[in-house]
């Protein structure tokens, strides 16, 4: 068959192409050696690219060329110094992978502890801020007197910069501050150990659970009240609408929230670094230890460690949105992320049966 | 993309992109032109405008030297530049600045432990030593200024610890006389600590949460027994009986609650704070202390001393600011005039007057009226002579994150101090290796 003849180039990518030409089986004999055709039409194709390429020149710009830059710079080690001169050297000598490789040496200990830490923070935050951000979103979503207030109230925290919300929080904390005062025992919440990790966690939870019930908000008032009314009649007790009905009309919104909170703690380095310290062992993250290491001007591990951070937070986005089907293109309207191109359609089936 | 706005491209672009600071900002391919400025330094040739930067002044006092300056020199106008207050943000930015090899900083305010870093990477000239009067400051403030034996940098101003006492509790416990050593403090403690409105109070603190003053206090702590960090050729050299000694009386002051628990977590904010609430009988800081203190309940009450140590006096670390040129930089002639300006003993004086800055110079401690003005110079003065500067090494920053997590360690128990400082040893010999 003519199939044959023609590589179906283009077919994945333009499925509205694909289902045109199907019925017929005809492998558009009209301009076989131009490609421009099976894209809808020209015009369009054309004007589609010409409206996306200044987005794409402003992402080669500010994301694609510095993500290679970075890759570039992780293969370089830090400048010697010269023992006779007492001078550093000029270039950064080239080591290939070793900035990779030596986290699996000694050298690493730091590294995975840095990747503890903010794998510890990630979960720990996120998982308290989803039960605190649904409870907030349903408290805010009901209708009561001084609604607005409380609503006010919640977002609060969550309009305050994460530096200040940082040195509130290392106020609270001093040895004699009140958080002390209020516990009846003094805990040294600044000392590098475990209080530490606590004292970060309470300061981000407080600061962005609000944040999560914003979206819930969001998601819970487009739920239409028929579907409510009609559990109500079928005698559905108010846990049963909460699990039944609330939840999963809820999801697409909360996923979002979820994966951008994830997003936003894997790289956490501002809460920390302010109420905590830099080159404290035990709330050190990723993105801490890249920025120390860039501080005292080893840009080849910094890079490393930021080309690793990278790799880990896009994998925790794939696996995110593959294994709990976070709806990213229909479900909150315009939150759109980059790696939203690896949803498929499968996805779609969860929100139409919902709905 | 050898260029220096390429290089700040990427640099603020990598920004953006991972959400990280810094990442891709190093030079890669190494664009070799540093290399003939050394055999240059000694003409400083251009006049013309030029800039000062330094951390953000909040006593105005800069402007007002520059402002001097301008009207005498309006060809050669200084520009100020404020940085943040953080010094470790002032010295990223000056590194940024030299990593671009950007002539926008001229005269640069460092830090006294920067000097051998910013030396060995050649981002600062090495200056000519008789255009300055550094036989009229003090020797350690000028040792801070030097790499290898040559002057990098002038002193600005200077800073020494002191020991901050209760007059009136000592007084009262009959000690006539601030203590000079360890043992004789802990023994006015024991004394003053038997008068009923002193049960409750701690004995001593300084600085020992993990961070640079941790540094300066073990610093003290060893120098002040007879041991060293590093010795003169810059080997490290911490593992010793003396070095010991000194981090045992840390040690044992944080066992025996001669230092109070929560000291732990004290900056130098934290432990002012609890000297004037009345919490401590001795507190080792800053002079910025004095006047702030004076302020406070305890005013009156309180007087300063050389610190103490293991067998008699102790030795302080040096604090303070220098200038340095960045090789840059253009009009590097009206620089030299400008920093000579800056430190001359004129502008020292208005510096200490008006924002009580410690000067380099030796004799305006020992000038009567300034003495009136701040009580505390002539011991600040002494503090400063026997003053050992921290380890002057070019990975300073390294050095001093080892030296917190090692001497941290020891604090809080997690270590003896024996192994802190074989750990502590061996991790010095692998940074001064490179």
């Amino acid at each position: 068959m003519a199939d044959t003849a023609i590589p179906p180039d283009t077919a994945p990518h333009a499925p509205g192409t694909a289902a045109r030409r199907r019925p017929g089986r005809l492998p558009a004999p009209e301009r076989p050696r131009r490609r421009a055709p099976s894209r809808a039409t020209a015009g369009t194709g054309r004007l589609a690219a010409l409206l996306v390429s200044p987005t794409l020149l402003v992402l080669t710009v500010v994301v694609l060329y510095p993500t290679l830059m970075a890759l570039d710079e992780s293969l370089y080690g830090p400048k010697g110094l010269d023992p006779k001169t007492g001078f550093i050297s000029d270039t950064e000598p080239f080591v290939g992978l070793k900035n990779y490789t030596d986290i699996f040496t000694q050298a690493g200990d730091r590294f995975w502890n840095a990747f503890w830490n903010t794998t510890f923070f990630t979960v720990v935050t996120v998982s308290l801020e989803t039960l605190i951000g649904v409870a907030m979103a349903i408290v805010m979503h009901r209708a009561f007197r001084g609604r607005s207030v409380v609503r006010a109230g919640i977002l609060v925290p969550w309009a305050i910069p994460t530096a200040i919300s940082g040195l509130l929080w290392k106020w609270i904390f001093n040895a004699n501050g009140i958080a002390n005062v209020v516990l009846g025992h003094q805990v040294l919440w600044t000392a590098d150990g475990f209080s530490a990790k606590i004292a970060v966690v309470i300061a981000d939870v407080w600061k962005t659970a609000p944040f999560i019930g914003l979206l819930v908000l969001a998601g819970l008032q487009v739920i239409p009240k028929e579907v409510y009314e009609a559990a109500r009649l079928d005698g559905a007790s108010a846990l049963q609408q909460f699990w039944r009905i609330t939840l999963p009309l809820v999801k697409p919104a909360l996923m979002v929230a979820v994966l951008f909170r994830c997003l936003d703690a894997l790289r956490m380095f501002d809460l920390p670094y302010i109420l905590i310290g830099a080159q404290k062992g035990s709330v050190e993250t990723l993105s801490m230890l890249a920025q120390n290491e860039a501080s005292n001007v080893r840009f080849g591990p910094a890079s490393a460690y930021a080309v690793l951070l990278f790799l880990y937070v896009f994998l925790i986005a794939l696996a995110f949105v593959r294994l709990l089907g976070a709806d990213l293109i229909g479900g909150a309207g315009g939150t759109k992320k980059r790696k939203s191109r690896a949803v498929r359609t499968p996805r779609r089936r969860v929100r139409e049966v919902t709905a | 993309m050898k260029t220096s706005t390429a290089r700040a491209i990427q640099c603020s672009a990598a920004l953006t992109a991972a959400g990280l600071l810094l990442t891709a900002c190093g030079s890669s391919g190494g664009s070799g032109s540093g290399q003939s400025e050394p055999a240059a330094a000694a003409s400083f040739k251009g006049r013309g405008p030029i800039t000062y930067v330094a951390g953000k002044d909040t006593t105005g006092t800069v402007q007002t030297i520059i402002g001097r300056w301008n009207k005498a020199h309006p060809k050669e106008k200084v520009t100020f530049i404020q940085l943040p207050t953080d010094a470790d943000s002032q010295r990223q930015q000056m590194i940024q600045n030299a990593e671009t090899k950007s002539d926008a900083y001229t005269v640069l305010a460092t830090d006294v432990v920067w000097t051998s870093e910013f030396a060995a990477h050649q981002w600062i000239e090495p200056l000519p030593a008789n255009r300055f009067p550094l036989g009229k400051m003090l020797q350690p403030v000028v040792e801070t200024a030097k790499y290898r034996g040559k002057l990098y940098a002038v002193p600005a101003s200077s800073n020494g610890g002191l020991l901050f006492y209760r007059t009136d509790l000592l007084k009262k416990a009959g000690v006539t006389r601030p203590p000079t050593t360890w043992a004789q403090m802990t023994a006015a403690c024991a004394k003053v600590r038997k008068l009923p409105e002193a049960k409750d109070m701690s004995c001593y603190a300084g600085q020992f949460q993990k961070y640079e003053g941790l540094t300066v206090n073990f610093a003290e702590a060893v120098n002040s027994a007879g041991g060293q960090i590093v010795d003169a050729d810059g080997k490290p050299d911490v593992d010793t009986p003396q070095a010991k000694k000194g981090l045992d009386f840390l040690v044992d002051a944080f066992k025996d609650r001669t230092i109070p628990k929560e000291a732990i977590t004290y900056q130098e904010e934290d432990g002012r704070q609890a000297f004037q609430a009345g919490k401590l009988i001795f507190l080792n800081n800053w002079p910025y202390v004095y006047s702030l203190a004076q302020k406070s309940a305890i005013q009156g009450k309180f007087a300063v001393a050389p610190l103490p140590g293991l067998n008699g006096p102790g030795a302080s670390s040096l604090g303070g600011s220098n200038l340095a040129l960045s090789s840059f930089a253009k009009n590097k002639a009206t620089a030299l005039d400008f920093m000579k300006f800056f430190t001359s003993e004129e502008s020292a004086t208005y510096f200490l007057k008006n924002a009580s800055l410690a000067p380099p110079y030796a004799d305006l401690y020992d000038n009567a009226a300034l003495d009136k003005q701040y009580p505390y110079l002539p011991d600040l003065k002494q503090s400063i002579t026997k003053a050992v500067p921290r380890p002057r090494v070019v990975q300073y920053g390294d050095v001093t994150a080892a030296i917190q997590n090692e001497v941290y360690a020891a604090l809080t128990g997690k270590k003896s101090s024996a192994q802190a400082l074989k750990d502590l040893q061996g991790d010095l010999q692998k940074l001064t290796a490179q």
